[in-house]
């Protein structure tokens, strides 16, 4: 048994998600992402459990753990009782943990979730805010969007009584006191070291890629760039 | 053979006293759909439900983009659980499909590998000094209509009926994939045959629409649609499942999850710009409503209330369709009545002069 094998099984979600593979490729057929990209859930629950180091090297590297949406429909479906949508979020965090992930153009893109997602949560304790779903990045939310995002105030106010304010009620501003418990999690479980990680990698990525370190520039063409032709 | 499948898969529903958590999408996006269900469950059907300020996200939608680890997401539940439990509740209920699966999976996993639960309940203690009780039942919000959809209909005010015809409208339901492919004994009927929508759907006299996708993913797929440059897995998928359930005939769809619902009609809004496709009828999008807002309107709650105006599918051929009574000159409106201006027209309403309108008029 290999070392990476052995950090991989250490994650309780693999060990939960990985039994014994036939090859019999229905988490193959359900999956929305084999589908839609050159993406092939079977091979990977095959390559992990080798147990190969340089095979599982090879995949923490690679584009091919980054298509999953985690959907979870594999899931159930498994004759074996395998979830290969579990192993893959162990293979991400591997990747992300080694470093690894920035040696492929989707896995460069866990600094933009980071900036964004994780920026969201530990600033307002929320994934998103309307803020922060700006209309011209987000074109597909369409006309109504903008409306809302313009009249922000006035439209949250009929249905919230505390639009960004202390109090009970929807889009509530949290209180000083729960940001504060909420960022010793972050640093007493873990999540603040990954964080911390991510933009480690991604600065050291960056310059080598010829940016100015991991910048405002990096972050948004690793946010805005279509890779897929090139995969 | 359908009943006798979705009965295998029944769960405790507790009848009161619930702890409310509420969903970083929905309130967002469905922000009425949130008042609604502390509106119905308080006023119309007379349950104490708590609605906590101290709660924050469960941190799900990082977790599922990989950013957030799987311990740092168990403490930040478990901080939800000792909130509940401080509050006086032991009935939690989540707002959203994504915390609803994670609430699950999170559970399980202290079940299956207790150390995780000692390790969780030590560094909620070492962060916030609070204690991990867990809670008694979990339900998401959609569950705990379920459960009192009888109560609802006792109530209703509009039936899902065609007033012109009379016939039952034809309602697409989408579950959302979290609600119970993870863990299929934790939702209504499972995950093959899932029931928590179709039975409020046949309980208020709709029917339920079956057609070949109907349990394929909306296509949110986390980071393929937060990373702009991935985002068209996201249309795709949910361009597939429109394109499936178009030739049924819906006259509406209704989700179980924020982000399907956001999704299903978003996505219409920019299939229709690019590529001038429409799946309702008379070339305009299918409305997708959240379960609150079906609930609300059987229940006679007025449709701008319940915040349906920030679809982006308009929602006023259904209304129509149900025979509605409903006044277009208060939907653009800010607090105390101020006309706050309008949406720019989109392909998806058809145009501008159609359905939206313009109180100046
Ligand atoms: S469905 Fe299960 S057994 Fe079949 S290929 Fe996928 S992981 Fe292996
Ligand atoms: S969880 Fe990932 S691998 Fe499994 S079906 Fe969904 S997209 Fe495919």
């Amino acid at each position: 048994m290999g070392k990476l094998f052995d950090k991989l099984y250490e994650d309780i979600r693999v060990r939960e998600g990985l039994k014994a593979c036939m090859n019999c490729g229905v988490c193959t057929a359900i999956c929305p992402a084999a589908e839609f990209y050159d993406y092939d859930p079977r091979q990977i629950i095959s390559a992990v459990q080798m147990r190969d180091d340089e095979t599982i090297e090879a995949l923490l590297r690679s584009e091919t753990i980054w298509y999953c949406g985690q959907c979870m429909s594999c899931r159930p479906r498994c004759p074996r009782g395998n979830t290969p949508g579990y192993i893959i979020q162990g293979l991400r965090t591997l990747s992300q943990r080694m470093g690894y992930f920035v040696e492929s153009a989707r896995g460069r893109q866990q600094l933009a979730l980071k900036r964004t997602i994780g920026e969201n949560i530990m600033k307002s304790g929320y994934c998103l805010v309307p803020r922060n779903i700006s209309p011209d990045l987000h074109p597909e939310q369409g006309t109504v969007w903008r409306w809302v995002f313009d009249n922000d105030k006035d439209i949250y106010a009929r249905f919230t009584p505390s639009y960004g304010r202390e109090g009970a009620g929807a889009l509530r501003r949290c209180s000083e006191a729960t940001m504060q418990e909420l960022h010793r999690i972050f640093e007493v479980s873990g999540g603040k070291e990954f964080f911390d990680d991510i933009e480690r990698y991604s600065e050291q990525k960056a310059r080598e890629m010829g940016y100015n370190g991991a910048d405002e520039n990096y972050m948004m063409d690793v946010f805005t760039q279509n890779t897929l032709a090139e995969e | 053979m359908r009943r006798t499948k979705w009965e295998e898969y029944q769960k405790d529903i507790a009848d009161d006293k619930y702890y409310y958590a509420r969903s970083c999408i929905r309130q967002n996006f469905f922000p009425g759909s949130e008042k609604a269900f502390l509106d119905i469950l308080r006023n119309d059907l007379g349950k104490d439900i708590f609605d906590d300020p101290l709660h924050t996200s469960c941190t799900g939608i990082g977790y599922h983009s990989d950013i957030v680890p799987f311990e740092t997401i168990m403490t930040v539940v478990a901080r939800q659980f000792a909130l509940m439990h401080e509050a006086g509740y032991e009935n939690f209920t989540s707002s959203c499909i994504t915390s609803f699966g994670i609430y699950t999976e999170i559970l399980n996993t202290w079940e299956e590998f207790p150390e995780t639960e000692e390790r969780t309940r030590e560094n909620l203690f070492k962060a916030t000094g609070r204690e991990l009780v867990k809670p008694k039942s979990l339900a998401h919000t959609s569950d705990v209509i379920f459960h009192l959809r009888k109560e609802i209909a006792e109530r209703m005010k509009r039936p899902l009926v065609n007033a012109l015809t009379g016939e039952p409208l034809r309602v697409v339901e989408h579950i959302g994939c979290h609600y119970a492919k993870i863990f299929p004994k934790s939702g209504i009927g499972g995950s093959e045959f899932p029931y928590v929508l179709a039975g409020m759907i046949e309980s208020w006299g709709g029917e339920v629409v079956d057609y070949p996708e109907r349990r394929h993913c909306c296509g949110f797929g986390f980071r393929n649609y937060l990373v702009q440059a991935n985002r068209g897995y996201s249309v795709a998928n949910s361009q597939k499942k429109l394109e499936s359930m178009a030739p049924y005939r819906p006259d509406f769809i209704v989700c179980n999850c924020p982000g399907c619902s956001m999704f299903l009609d978003k996505w219409q809004y920019t299939i229709a710009e690019m590529e001038g496709t429409t799946y309702g009828a008379h070339g305009h999008g299918i409305p997708v409503l959240t379960y609150e807002e079906m609930a609300g309107l059987v229940l006679g709650y007025d449709p701008w209330e319940l915040g349906m105006q920030m679809h982006a599918v308009d929602v006023e051929p259904l209304l129509e369709k149900m025979g509605v009574e409903y006044d277009p000159s208060t939907k653009y409106l800010g607090p105390k009545g101020k006309y706050i201006g309008k949406p720019a027209a989109a392909a998806v309403n058809c145009s501008a002069g159609v359905t939206l309108y313009d109180i100046k008029k």
